[in-house]
């Protein structure tokens, strides 16, 4: 592990000008395929601010958001979930058994906002007014997105929070190391307090919406789904990336994480089931209240059928046989349906199922496509470039590791050197 | 440290989300003296002045009155036209009806913009400031009526959509479309009074309306009235709509918001002190 010493400019110098210095092979098919999409994203952005959103988008007046809202956003978020889960598992639940996955996780939500909720901004007509609900003068206090921009604002905060002990320790800053440590606690509490009201919030946003969207998908509970979806997307995540970059980054992964990860990927398996059993009773709930029985009989009702009972039910019960009986094959196959289920269930919301009765329906260009894969690229790039740096697998400095870190906020007199 | 890094963060997260719940609702009862226009279908003829009028007021495009098309067609008001008057075969023969935006007397738009974008002025109409917008265009999912429009072909977009001539009458004239009316299909003046005429006229001639004043409680009441003279659905007008106001969707959820906010912290740091082995309790 490199160590920084702030002391000296140059030796500080040499050491970013090795780390920001490329690792691994540069021509692979991934950095080539994703390098293309990259640039080509650039260009269709460029075309985008010079000419309007109607130049690379197929959004029009019944149809104001499309794509880069349904997905990016509205699912996008909601896979970010496992951040304030797991940091709840081990910072207020103390379930020390999944300590090891919290850096990865922390990282992936917080680059996930970061990227995600970025493309918010591509998609605003107006984005030099974006700072208006923040520093103007007008609060739209009685706006959903109100809450939910200041949320976000203020969730990307505490994740940066949470995180920043794994940059102090890549640069070896031992004090700062210290302070930022001690205010993880409290950015967990804020950050899963925020996390409840904006996963929610994002829910919220299509109550006004009541008469263009089908009845299947709309009904007051949206919050409480939107919030109970996000616990086990956030979840399913965890499993299906730690899964991948547990392979992939095989060299960067320590030795605790090692050992621990399978059991890891059963016991979030297990909550994950558990919590989709949750959704599946409010979406049963949902119907009967609604007595949309009739609806279900119709075309629409079998769509609704395959997400609610192909993609969450099965996946739930994949979850819960593989968690509870060891089976990794399954809990991963489940884990990556339920990821399927939910980004269907956030795409029929905010896209499939909104005006469902509307002769001409919205279906994004290839640009839209292109842009949503170049952002999902860029964020791969920016996680794989931490990873193979920080200590965010494992692999935590030899000073870092002695101080108890677990809970360093607990004991403020304890002196290590 | 722990603590008091947490009551700061607390302090700041609750000032700023506790401001974001406090909604002001609109007084109704102050509403019904605003501003509104009772638009009669009996007595439009379909000529399309106010078309006409409304684009020379607002400097907008100038409809194309040898485009005959237009009456085969059903148009929506669009960014570049605030108003439509389309022709409808209905089971009373021949009808025009005129669009636009209806003005809610509890705006599900302005409700939605969170930089007051939108706002209900204290005369009735609905307005758009522009040094406000950030083109999130979440008022066009809200609203009901698909009122707000989106310039998507600019680089440099605005909302467009009827304001009701607001500048017109601050000066105390009537909006362009309801002065150059020919057939004067449509009347200006406060709300309650124009609801009373409405109801006066489908008294003294029950052959020729059917019984309901568009506008009057769909979606909480708009400042635009209609009256028809045959059911509204085959007007096209959606009537599928709330007879509450729009913005009441969310307030349960924003009234949740305080609770969760004070009360979430609280039980978090309880549950972790619950948590605690015996060590560590000590602090």
């Amino acid at each position: 592990m490199s160590v920084l010493d702030y002391e000296s400019p140059r030796k500080t110098l040499g050491f970013l000008r090795r780390e920001l210095a490329p690792k691994g092979r540069l021509m692979t098919p991934f950095n080539v395929i994703s390098v293309l999409i990259m640039i080509s994203t650039v260009v269709i952005l460029v075309v985008r601010f010079a000419f309007g959103l109607g130049a690379v988008t197929n959004l029009d007046q019944r149809f104001p958001w499309g794509l880069w809202i349904g997905f990016d956003v509205v699912a996008g978020v909601a896979l970010a979930g496992g951040a304030y889960v797991v940091t709840f598992l081990v910072y207020i639940l103390r379930l020390e058994d999944y300590r090891p996955v919290v850096r990865v996780t922390v990282l992936n939500g917080f680059l996930a906002y970061l990227f995600y909720a970025g493309a918010l901004v591509l998609d605003l007509g107006r984005p030099w007014n974006v700072i208006n609900p923040i520093i103007g003068n007008s609060f739209g206090l009685t706006s959903v997105l109100f809450l939910v921009a200041w949320h976000f604002l203020l969730y990307m905060t505490a994740e940066l929070i949470e995180f920043s002990p794994v940059v102090a320790e890549w640069l070896g800053w031992r004090r700062i190391h210290r302070i930022l440590s001690a205010m993880t606690v409290g950015a967990v509490v804020v950050g899963i307090t925020l996390s409840t009201l904006h996963q929610s919030g994002l829910g919220a946003l299509y109550l006004m919406a009541k008469p263009k969207i089908h009845p299947l998908w709309y009904s007051e509970l949206i919050p409480l789904l939107f919030f109970v979806s996000s616990i086990f997307a956030g979840l399913a995540m965890v499993i299906v990336e730690g899964s991948l970059s547990h392979r992939i980054f095989e060299d960067r992964v320590g030795s605790k994480l090692r050992r621990s990860h399978d059991d890891i990927l059963l016991g979030l398996a297990r909550i994950a089931g558990g919590t989709m059993f949750v959704f599946l009773f409010l979406e049963g709930l949902k119907v009967v209240h609604g007595q949309l029985w009739h609806e279900i009989r119709s075309g629409w009702g079998a769509w609704y059928l395959l997400e609610v009972l192909g993609l969450i039910a099965f996946p739930m019960a994949l979850l819960l046989y593989g968690g509870i009986r060891g089976k990794l094959i399954a809990v991963r196959t489940g884990a990556a349906l339920a990821l399927a289920g939910v980004i269907l269930n956030r795409l029929n919301i905010s896209v499939i199922a909104f005006r469902w009765n509307e002769p001409f329906h919205y279906a994004p260009t290839w640009m839209e496509y292109v842009v949503t894969a170049g952002i999902l690229c860029a964020e791969i790039w920016v996680f794989r470039w931490v990873v193979r740096r920080m200590p965010v697998l494992g692999r935590r400095p030899e000073w870092a590791r002695h101080r108890d870190l677990h809970d360093v906020d607990l004991e403020p007199h304890r002196e290590i050197a | 440290m722990e603590r008091r890094t947490f009551l700061k963060w607390t302090a700041a997260a609750g000032a700023t989300s506790l401001a974001g719940c406090a909604s002001t609702p609109r007084d109704t009862r102050e509403a019904d003296e605003d501003y509104a226009v009772l638009v009669d279908l009996t007595w439009c003829a379909g000529c399309r002045m106010c078309e006409y009028a409304c684009a020379e007021a607002n400097g907008l495009p100038k409809p194309d009155f040898d485009d005959e098309t237009v009456d085969e067609i059903q148009r929506d008001p669009s960014d570049t036209q605030w108003q439509v008057v389309n022709r409808f075969e209905t089971s009373a023969g021949e009808v025009y009806a005129r669009r636009q935006c209806m003005h809610c007397l509890e705006p599900a738009c302005a409700a939605a913009c969170l930089t007051k974008a939108l706002v209900k002025t204290e005369e009735g109409p609905v307005i758009w400031r522009p040094d406000k917008c950030m083109g999130c265009r979440f008022c066009m999912i809200s609203c009901p009526f698909d009122g707000p429009k989106f310039e998507y072909d600019s680089a440099v977009p605005r909302i467009q959509k009827c304001r009701m001539c607001w500048e017109r009458l601050r000066q105390g004239e009537r909006p362009a479309c309801v002065e150059n009316c020919p057939s004067e299909a449509m009347l200006f003046g406060p709300r309650t009074e124009l609801l009373e005429t409405a109801r006066e006229r489908i008294y003294q001639n029950p052959g020729d309306y059917v019984s309901h004043i568009y506008g009057e409680h769909e979606a909480g009441g708009t400042s635009w009235l209609y009256l028809s003279p045959v059911p509204f659905e085959e007007l096209g007008f959606p009537t599928n709509l709330d007879e509450t106001a729009y913005p009441e969707l969310t307030r349960g959820f924003l009234t949740s918001v305080p609770v969760v906010l004070t009360v979430w912290p609280a039980l978090l740091l309880a549950l972790r002190r619950a948590t605690a082995d015996a060590s560590s309790r000590e602090d």
